[in-house]
């Protein structure tokens, strides 16, 4: 302690003389500032003045690092000496899709070694499209003593070996959440490997594993965890089963349960119906594989404190889901399969007033043939009972103009805008017109607008609405959509925090690229695949702005001078060293 | 604004660019029209890896035309809940299926019907009869199948192996329960009708 308060004085007479000194000790001024938890609001205190820029960085103790290639672990370790929990995201999110080439990067090892060496108390570890492999995550397991979380989102290249490590080793584990991984699932022996004494923890999902586990440790683990409070299980535990795991669990706020389909005696029915009523905590529901009506009555009485339902693997019929909403009445989140159609919607917009995010997923994305799922009058019918909505992530097959003005009518607070109209470049099914005016409508209405994803027919009008009145807009997904390049020199020009832009197939070249060269160092990132950009083009911007990494994803076989995928993102780190052979750096 | 190129004014980077193709034809992948357009086409099965984007020809239907044009990565679904979705496929039936063998007693060979297809055990039996030509028996909502003196039972193997007569759980239960089906000749099946 002593020396680096040396070090901080010595940090403190550099600072600037004529500044009037900070009347706090610079003790006082971090116990301050270490209350500060937001990430965005300790930029901004770091910003300050050198006083304050040292005693945030001395008092940090969570990095969130959205691009894990805007900077390197080395420069992170120097200016954070004690951090104790890193949240990293790596891959663009077009990964998700496929979009990526294999191999591309974002591999955790360099990480991990330099956070061995200087933060060996590591406490908390969350990743999102990451690369990790079985080697990283046992050299994670015995490098850091006091580890307790590992979070793993849509990341690859581990496999059920990996877990086995975590399991064996990190004693002091709380939480293991392990959610849309691209998993090697090798088999269900990882769970036997908590050690007979560990009790301590409160946080298991593992409902990314498809394979069977070994019931009999699970059972015992979850007995002697008794401050266990998130459990979600994966498909290969039974109802049965359910209901031995949660007679001795009843403090759990959050479930993810097993397949909901087997045949049961009345008795087990029962049985199991007690054991979820008996958990008076559940605030969160979700698993539920291949539920239907017959089961899902063992539920009602445990939905009454339900604030987030998560049916999307579940696919329910319409009058299903509006006999268990009937017991839902606090629901602020839901997220459902298009099975429901718009008949299931209206039950929502009349059980759940409260609602405040829904997500209606596709149940057969690609099978065009049959004309199902859900329309704008579901997503309207919403609008109408749940005027607190303010996140919604919607896949249908058609959509009109003036039910999106209605919608953002009634909900004007969206905050998350997100609309999948699933058959490219469609425009507004009674009018044949462009879908131009609803995202006008939605930009033009909800200000407080921070992220949309547009799709349907659209011209370049579209993206001058979004220019012109988006000015909370932070992140924007567009998809087979505008004219020219006037439609995204207008989103670059006009939208003040825009941070994330990701574009795929649409007519957009050199001249709307170029034309945010100032810009994309206030983003972090802009993704551009399919458009009309050249080589030429993305060299011109790499020459001018030397802040910026320009890497460009070649197909195979296509034109030498077309970039087909091109992703660009500030970084003080400079060009990746890592890049495979098919990411060209410029 | 000034010390830059004007690369404004020099749109001629698309003119001077080296491309394959006739002048004045623009080698453009991406969709727009006022119509809908069909969809490059892509094989989303081998999207893993980097698969060659081409333009769709959307007046070249010699052929009929293929069921449905795929777009690497679109709908923008993860590929997660894609391999999800794909292995709990149930819906109502619309675009799934569900083949099961039938047999029955003394016929010489067996056959293959779409549990999906039908939506009842009324439905199912009536079929059966139809498909092998004999009287199996009438079933009611209330009292499950009733073996009334006809020649022959449904029966069903279920997923724990066992020998099950058709018509006791209920129509959903059923149909994901069953493997396979067997017609069984009366005087073996009374005394399962019996019980």
């Amino acid at each position: 302690m002593e020396s680096s308060e040396l070090k901080r004085s010595k940090d403190s007479v550099n600072s600037c003389e004529s500044a009037r000194r900070s009347s706090f000790p610079d003790e006082v001024l971090e116990r301050v500032l270490s209350l500060l938890k937001s990430h965005r609001d300790r930029s901004s205190v770091s910003l300050v003045c050198k006083d304050w820029y040292n005693a945030e960085r001395w008092s940090r103790t969570h990095v969130f690092i959205g691009n894990c290639y805007s900077v390197s672990p080395e420069i992170v370790a120097r200016r954070f000496p004690r951090i104790r929990s890193v949240t990293l995201k790596g891959k663009p999110r077009f990964s998700d899709f496929n979009l990526v080439p294999e191999n591309w990067g974002a591999d955790i090892h360099a990480w991990l070694v330099v956070f061995a060496a200087e933060y060996p108390f590591l406490e908390e570890l969350r990743l999102k499209r990451m690369a990790i492999s079985d080697e990283s995550l046992e050299f994670l397991a015995v490098s850091f003593p006091n580890f307790k979380a590992l979070s793993l989102l849509s990341c690859d290249g581990f496999s059920t070996n990996g877990l086995a490590a975590i399991a064996t080793h990190c004693k002091n584990l709380t939480e293991l959440d392990i959610q849309e991984n691209g998993i090697d699932d090798i088999g269900g022996s990882w769970l036997s490997c908590f050690p007979e004494s560990f009790t301590t923890l409160e946080v298991l999902n593992f409902a990314n594993l498809t394979s069977d586990i070994n019931f009999d440790a699970l059972e015992k683990l979850v007995g002697r965890c008794k401050s266990m409070r998130v459990l979600k299980l994966n498909r290969s535990v039974s109802l049965e089963q359910l209901q031995r795991l949660l007679v001795n669990a009843p403090q759990l706020a959050e479930l993810g349960t097993g397949l909901f389909s087997q045949e049961l005696t009345i008795r087990e029915y029962e049985e199991l119906e007690s054991a979820l009523s008996n958990c008076k905590n559940m605030h969160t529901l979700s698993g539920l594989w291949d539920a239907t009506g017959i089961y899902l009555p063992a539920l009602y009485l445990a939905c009454t404190h339900l604030t987030f339902l998560n049916l999307s693997y579940a696919a329910l019929q319409s009058v299903e889901l509006a006999k268990l909403l009937a017991h839902c009445p606090q629901l602020k989140r839901l997220w459902v399969l298009d099975t429901v159609e718009d008949k299931g919607l209206e039950a929502v917009g009349l059980n759940c007033p409260l609602l405040e995010e829904l997500r209606v997923f596709p149940a057969d994305p690609f099978d065009d043939e049959i004309v199902h799922g859900v329309t704008e009058a579901g997503f309207v019918a919403v609008s109408f009972g749940c005027p607190r909505l303010h996140y919604v992530l919607y896949f249908c097959r058609q959509m009109t103009n003036a039910a999106v003005a209605t919608i953002v009518q009634n909900c004007p607070d969206f905050t998350h805008f997100r609309l999948c109209i699933m058959n490219p470049g469609q425009p507004d099914y009674l009018t044949n017109e462009p879908m131009d005016e609803a995202f006008g409508a939605v930009v033009r209405t909800c200000t407080k607008l921070q992220r949309l994803s547009v799709s349907g027919l659209l011209t370049d009008l579209t993206f001058e609405y979004i220019g012109r009145y988006a000015k909370n807009l932070e992140t924007l997904s567009v998809a087979f959509a505008g004219r020219s390049d006037w439609g995204m020199q207008c989103v670059l020009g006009g939208c003040p925090k825009l941070r994330k832009l990701e574009i795929r197939d649409c007519p957009f070249g050199n001249a709307a690229l170029l034309s945010g060269l100032e810009k994309y160092e206030s983003m972090r990132s802009l993704w551009m695949s399919a458009c009309n950009v050249t080589m030429n083009g993305c060299r011109l911007l790499a020459r001018e702005m030397p802040w910026l990494n320009v890497e460009v994803m070649k197909e195979d076989g296509s034109d030498d001078s077309q970039a087909d995928k091109v992703y660009v993102y500030r970084s003080i780190a400079g060009p990746r060293r890592d890049a495979p052979p098919s990411v060209l750096t410029l | 604004m000034e010390t830059r190129v004007n690369y404004k004014n020099d749109l001629n980077l698309m003119a001077t660019e080296l491309r394959l193709g006739l002048p004045g034809s623009h080698d453009k992948p991406s969709i727009r029209s006022n119509k809908r357009n069909s969809p490059e086409i892509s094989d989303y099965s081998n999207s893993k890896t980097n698969s060659t984007i081409t333009i769709s020809e959307n007046d070249d239907q010699d052929s009929p035309p293929p069921a449905k044009e795929q777009v690497v990565g679109w709908p923008p679904i993860r590929s997660y809940r894609r391999n999800c979705l794909r292995n709990t496929k149930k819906g109502e039936g619309e675009g799934t299926w569900m083949y099961v063998k039938v047999s029955v007693d003394g016929a010489p060979y067996l056959r293959k019907i779409d549990l999906k297809v039908y939506k009842s055990y009324p439905q199912l039996l009536e079929a059966l009869e139809k498909m092998f030509k004999l009287t199996i028996g009438a079933y009611s909502e209330r009292e499950g199948y009733k073996y009334n003196g006809s020649d022959y039972a449904p029966t069903y193997e279920d997923k724990d192996g066992d020998w099950m007569l058709v018509g006791d759980v209920p129509w959903e239960m059923f149909v994901c329960s069953c493997k396979r089906l067997r017609i069984m000749r009366g005087s073996e099946a009374r005394g399962l009708a019996g019980v």
